[in-house]
């Protein structure tokens, strides 16, 4: 066991991401404000990409596992500016950014 | 103990030791900022996997933009005063046991599986290879991924734009 945590190997940087992740998915389930749900979206893509780097690192993967963390990063961008845009016109239309409040499908 | 190992677990406790602030932190700058202390972490944790430019690219897109981003969706978003930044957190109990139990399984099934670790060399720097395969295997998606970059940039500048020019003709209206 001691040897084992002596030895930080690919299990270990799975751990990590896999505490991201069951972080992340209680942000986006507990809370009712729509930017700590971004945040929540956020901590697990990281986790995500932490899990493909570690592989490429650990294993036959090589680059490619790189190459899909980047592609993960340049992805995140987008969503993000693209979310708060839509985020500020909710809060135009609503004047709250409450996940319950927003209710109507039709505004 | 080696230097990599202490390093390893510096940095690992202290991602989910922010994360965790993160989550179960009320006031939501203080939630932006431990957001912010995670993503450097993640990225210090890319620097221990040989990853030199992802760590690079985390730390200008995360902690430079997105982060920022937030931050600016925050201010513009909050009614009344500013030390009013309060989130609303509900369901408690079963989020709790949800992400308890999702965590739970993935590290039985992390730890139980038996991979095929190889050894890979330690490369000296992987952005001359990252850059010939972006320009060779990749550069379908590398071109795709400008594109949808453009896109996203056009429809938030959109959406941005017709938020203000509706308030100003709300405020004529009134």
């Amino acid at each position: 066991m001691i040897q084992w945590l002596a030895e930080p190997g690919l299990t270990h940087f799975l751990i990590v991401s896999a505490i991201l992740f069951s972080l992340g998915l209680m942000a986006i389930l507990s809370k009712r404000n729509v930017i700590m749900v971004l945040m929540g979206v956020e901590l697990i893509l990281n986790s995500a990409n932490i899990n493909m780097i570690a592989f490429s690192r650990f294993t036959d993967l090589g680059l490619d596992g790189q190459m899909i963390g980047l592609f993960v990063i340049i992805i995140a961008a987008a969503e993000a500016a693209v979310a708060l845009a839509i985020v500020l016109n909710i809060y135009n239309r609503f004047r709250s950014i409450n996940l319950d409040e927003i209710s109507l499908l039709k505004g | 103990m080696e230097l990599t190992t202490i390093l390893f677990y510096f940095f690992s406790i202290a991602t989910i030791g922010a994360a965790a602030v993160m989550v179960f932190s009320k006031n939501i700058v203080h939630s932006a900022f431990a957001l912010m202390f995670s993503l450097i972490g993640v990225a210090s944790l890319y620097v221990l996997l040989y990853a030199d430019f992802i760590a690079a690219t985390q730390l200008l897109v995360y902690v430079g933009g997105i982060l920022i981003l937030i931050l600016f969706g925050v201010m513009l978003t909050t009614q009344g005063r500013s030390f009013d930044y309060k989130t609303i957190t509900v369901n408690l109990v079963p989020a709790s046991i949800l992400s308890l139990g999702v965590a739970a399984l993935l590290i039985f099934v992390f730890v139980k599986t038996d991979w095929m670790i190889s050894e890979v060399a330690e490369p000296d720097q992987t952005i001359y290879d990252l850059g010939m395969l972006l320009m060779g295997d990749y550069v379908l998606p590398f071109i795709i991924a400008g594109v949808l970059l453009l896109i996203a940039i056009i429809g938030a500048i959109l959406m941005a734009t017709r938020l203000s020019s509706q308030s100003i003709k709300n405020e004529n209206i009134e």
